[in-house]
């Protein structure tokens, strides 16, 4: 899978269930998970040893006759036994679980907000100040942080299994979700809705930095990349605004047509026309994808109106001519 | 030929193909759904083996992104609405239970054979979209991608649209049948509990399918006419939409375990010789289940941005259901107690019912848990436990109540040695395969992934190991029950000593099912009392 930034491996680290913790929801779900978990292995050992015990005791070669005794078939005492404390005990989890999920319904009034799009196929962000990004969501540790979340398309869902986090993403309202990371990293985030053709890499990441270091990186955001030549900024923006989630580099056909020779080349239409691919069409399939669609591909590119400016188009623009 | 086997039998009573077409016989029509569904479960069961080689490496291996999707699609869509909803009620339950209450047939026997027709007029619909650009959807069909996708959503959906009126119609004539065709001293607490839970279940398929057929109709509306309903494009709501389909897929999940429950009730009875333990609990928490499943569909959404007080309440009420559930399991247990257990298939299959129903039954409380079940849906997590209860749960009821009535049904016994070979595979290969989907699901991976994280990759690849062990139990089983038709031993009327009054008749039972109309004297699991 492309993926060129470095997460931190949820198989690797946490324990034997679940990835490592990294905000302040993980610890009360963890500890749901391991009552319930040892609660169910105490009362499944019980449940086997009597069957196997059963089993192996009454098996009909040392136990030929069945003994049908009256009291051995109806107890009511028994009967409550085995109804009563599990009904209290459910309804323990079910006190405990209902906090907690209260408490992640309710996010503190002091939240920052972020709003959060989702697209087949990829996560765009934008921050109060108004700074946006694709496929990276940055906020600073011990922070209480709330996600305005809606769809341009199908449903979505947005989930970062180390904070133990997860709400759907709707095209006709808005879904809200908060949380407060506890740990500086690289954290996955993936979409867990099936949404078509891309939905297995519709991912993004989300970085936790110290609070300064937030500030710094909203504050220069922007102007991120100005000093880079357009070909390598391209190439960062190939990864980073998810162009590589439907367009391969390599000339193996993914969701959209390959980068590979595309510059220069004669492209068919579905609607008969025909151009050959020059600065004008690749800023045009950019910013209006759905206008002219090569032959044998869906109009399913969203438009990137108003999420590059015209230096990131540049550069991807330079990075096309280089992929040859 | 023996002496039992030498009279004639419904097998053979009338021949040639219309005779089977135009019978009006509850067990060739049981026997011809049993085909039926035997064949949709191997069609399910290849889309299942196929998509799960895909995983076996992240990335490219054989399908597009688009023909995986549309693969799980096909193996939810006919594992569903093919295999398990009709596969106990329509098979087992139509040849077994006019049987078991002494009764000559079904109370509609037309209407009967006209489900029959309807579920295969369904299936050529499903079939259909197969070659026609598959769905791609998942099984779930949730808009507004149903109604914007460019597959075949509409003849797959029609098909379960149709197959839903097969359902309804065996529902239907299952309920007439137990109140107006009970034998002289049948009351209600002398019914078996497989009839019992037949009943709770004809219950849910009669109130509950309608609101899926309207909810199909209402989709297919949107798509060809353009209506806005789901669509928010047009309006529409897509939350609604997970409202109205689960509120019929929810109780489904209980027509799918509610007579396979039923079955293990019969089995260990029958095979521990003993009198069921708190036969009154068993058959009310039946009835219980079937109740309150009208009422738990929102669990489904916890975290679809439905309000956070119906969650709360639908938290709640999916506690209220697992109690029924879980007495069961203590009552089954009991009855074991100083039985005389026979451990042949039929008990063997029991004993894994409980093992996996109770994995199935724990991670569902897990599930269950608002708080839990925000990180663990959607995720590998459910993918397991649904599997756990409807093929570690209904699936291998299923195969018991077959290995159990199996005699009954053909009058052959099969070959005792390979059942448990097969029973072994099986039961490795699906542990195998879907206990590791749990550790999957707990550490992140989400659903219907065609390419995943690299990391994943061991736990996927023993899954897919674990498929084809599943598949060669069931290649095993495929062959000694054919064999047997074939060759096996004629069975004795009743094989397993049971006190049911499938049993007091032939194996394979005349068409009129009796001889004589039985009269019903005692419980039904009087083990101990001499029985004529």
């Amino acid at each position: 899978m492309d993926n060129k930034i470095i997460h931190e491996s949820l198989i690797a680290t946490g324990n034997t269930w679940f990835p490592s913790q990294a905000s302040t929801f993980a610890a009360s779900v963890d500890g749901m998970f391991n009552f319930i978990y040892y609660g169910s292995i105490i009362i499944s050992l019980g449940i086997l040893v009597a069957t196997i015990y059963f089993i192996w005791k009454y098996r009909k070669s040392v136990h030929a006759k069945a003994d049908n005794h009256e009291n051995l078939t109806h107890n009511t005492w028994l009967e409550l036994s085995w109804t009563i404390p599990p009904l209290i005990l459910v309804m323990g989890i079910f006190v405990v679980s209902f906090k907690d999920y209260l408490h992640m319904a309710i996010a503190p009034q002091q939240a920052t907000q972020i709003k959060v799009v989702g697209k087949k196929w990829f996560w765009a962000f934008e921050y109060p100040n108004g700074t946006k990004t694709l496929g990276e969501l940055v906020v600073p540790v011990n922070t209480p942080i709330q996600l305005l979340m809606s769809s341009d398309d199908v449903l979505h869902s947005f989930y970062i299994p180390n904070f133990r986090v997860k709400r759907d993403v709707i095209p006709n309202r808005y879904t809200k979700l908060w949380f407060e990371p506890t740990k500086k990293g690289n954290y996955q985030i993936f979409c867990t809705e099936y949404c078509g053709d891309g939905h297995s890499d519709m991912l993004a990441s989300i970085r936790v930095v110290s609070m300064p270091e937030y500030e710094k990186w909203l504050a220069t955001q922007g102007s991120g990349g100005d000093d880079l030549p357009l070909d390598e900024l391209g190439e960062k923006l190939y990864t980073s605004k998810a162009c590589v989630t439907c367009h391969s580099i390599d000339g193996s056909a993914k969701v959209g047509p390959t980068w590979k020779g595309l510059f220069g080349a004669k492209r068919a239409f579905v609607d008969g026309s025909s151009a050959v691919a020059d600065e004008n069409y690749i800023k045009e399939s950019i910013l209006i994808p759905g206008k002219h669609v090569v032959v044998g591909y869906g109009p399913v590119m969203p438009a990137y109106q108003g999420l590059l400016s015209d230096r990131e188009i540049d550069a991807l623009i330079e990075y096309i001519k280089k992929v040859k | 030929m023996t002496d039992t086997a030498s009279t004639t039998n419904y097998l053979n009573s009338t021949t040639g193909w219309r005779s089977w077409l135009f019978t009006l016989d509850h067990k060739r029509i049981g026997l011809m759904y049993l085909l039926f569904i035997a064949i949709s479960f191997g069609l399910g069961g290849f889309f299942a083996l196929a998509l799960r080689l895909e995983l076996i490496n992240p990335g490219k291996l054989l399908f597009t992104a688009k023909q995986y999707n549309q693969m799980f699609t096909l193996h939810g869509a006919i594992m569903t609405f093919l295999f398990i909803i009709p596969s106990i009620p329509a098979s087992l339950g139509n040849f077994i239970l006019p049987l078991q209450l002494g009764a000559k047939d079904v109370a509609f026997p037309r209407l009967n054979l006209a489900s029959l027709y309807i579920y295969v007029l369904g299936a050529i619909f499903c079939v259909y979209s197969m070659v026609a650009g598959a769905a791609d959807t998942g099984w779930t069909f949730y808009t507004p991608y149903s109604s914007t996708t460019d597959t075949s959503v509409i003849s797959m959906t029609m098909g379960a649209f149709i197959l839903g009126f097969s359902s309804i119609f065996t529902g239907l004539n299952f309920i007439v049948t137990i109140h107006k065709l009970r034998p002289p001293g049948m009351t209600w607490f002398r019914l078996p509990l497989f009839v019992w839970s037949l009943y709770a279940t004809a219950i849910i398929q009669v109130l509950a399918t309608p609101v899926l057929g309207i909810t199909i109709v209402l989709l297919v509306l949107e798509r060809v006419l353009g209506v806005g309903i789901f669509d928010p494009a047009l309006g529409g709501d897509p939350i609604l939409f997970q409202h109205f389909f689960w509120f019929y897929s929810h109780p489904a999940v209980y027509i799918m375990i509610l007579p396979a429950m039923g079955i293990m009730s019969e089995v260990v009875s029958a095979m521990a010789s003993k009198k069921i333990f708190g036969y009154r609990l068993i058959a009310l928490s039946s009835l219980a289940i079937a109740i309150i499943s009208f009422l738990v569909w929102g669990h489904h959404l916890f975290v679809s941005g439905q309000s956070d007080y119906a969650a709360v309440i639908f938290s709640f009420l999916t506690y209220l259901v697992s109690i029924p559930s879980a007495i069961k399991i203590f009552n089954w247990v009991s009855t074991l107690y100083r039985g005389s257990i026979d451990l042949r298939a039929p008990f063997l299959y029991f004993a894994a019912f409980l093992f996996m129903f109770c994995v199935g039954g724990f991670t569902g409380v897990m599930l269950a848990s608002l708080s839990l079940d925000v990180h663990l849906h959607d995720t590998y997590f459910v993918v397991a436990h649904f599997h756990y209860v409807m093929v570690g749960g209904t699936t291998i009821a299923f195969l018991s109540g077959l290995h159990y009535w199996w005699p009954k049904m053909i009058g052959k016994m099969y070959s005792e040695f390979w059942a448990f070979v097969a029973w072994l595979f099986i039961m490795v290969g699906f542990n195998m395969t879907f206990f590791t989907q749990f550790l999957l699901g707990s550490k992140g991976m989400p659903r219907r992934y065609y390419n995943y994280l690299d990391q994943f990759q061991p736990l996927h690849a023993f899954s897919t190991s674990g498929t084809w062990v599943l598949a060669i139990g069931f290649l095993i089983m495929a062959f000694y029950l054919i064999d047997s038709i074939m060759n096996g031993k004629p069975a004795p009327a009743n094989p397993w000593g049971a006190t049911t009054l499938e049993w007091q008749t032939d194996s394979p039972p005349i068409t009129e099912n009796f001889h004589d109309t039985p009269v019903v004297t005692t419980d039904p699991y009087e083990y101990g009392v001499a029985k004529s």
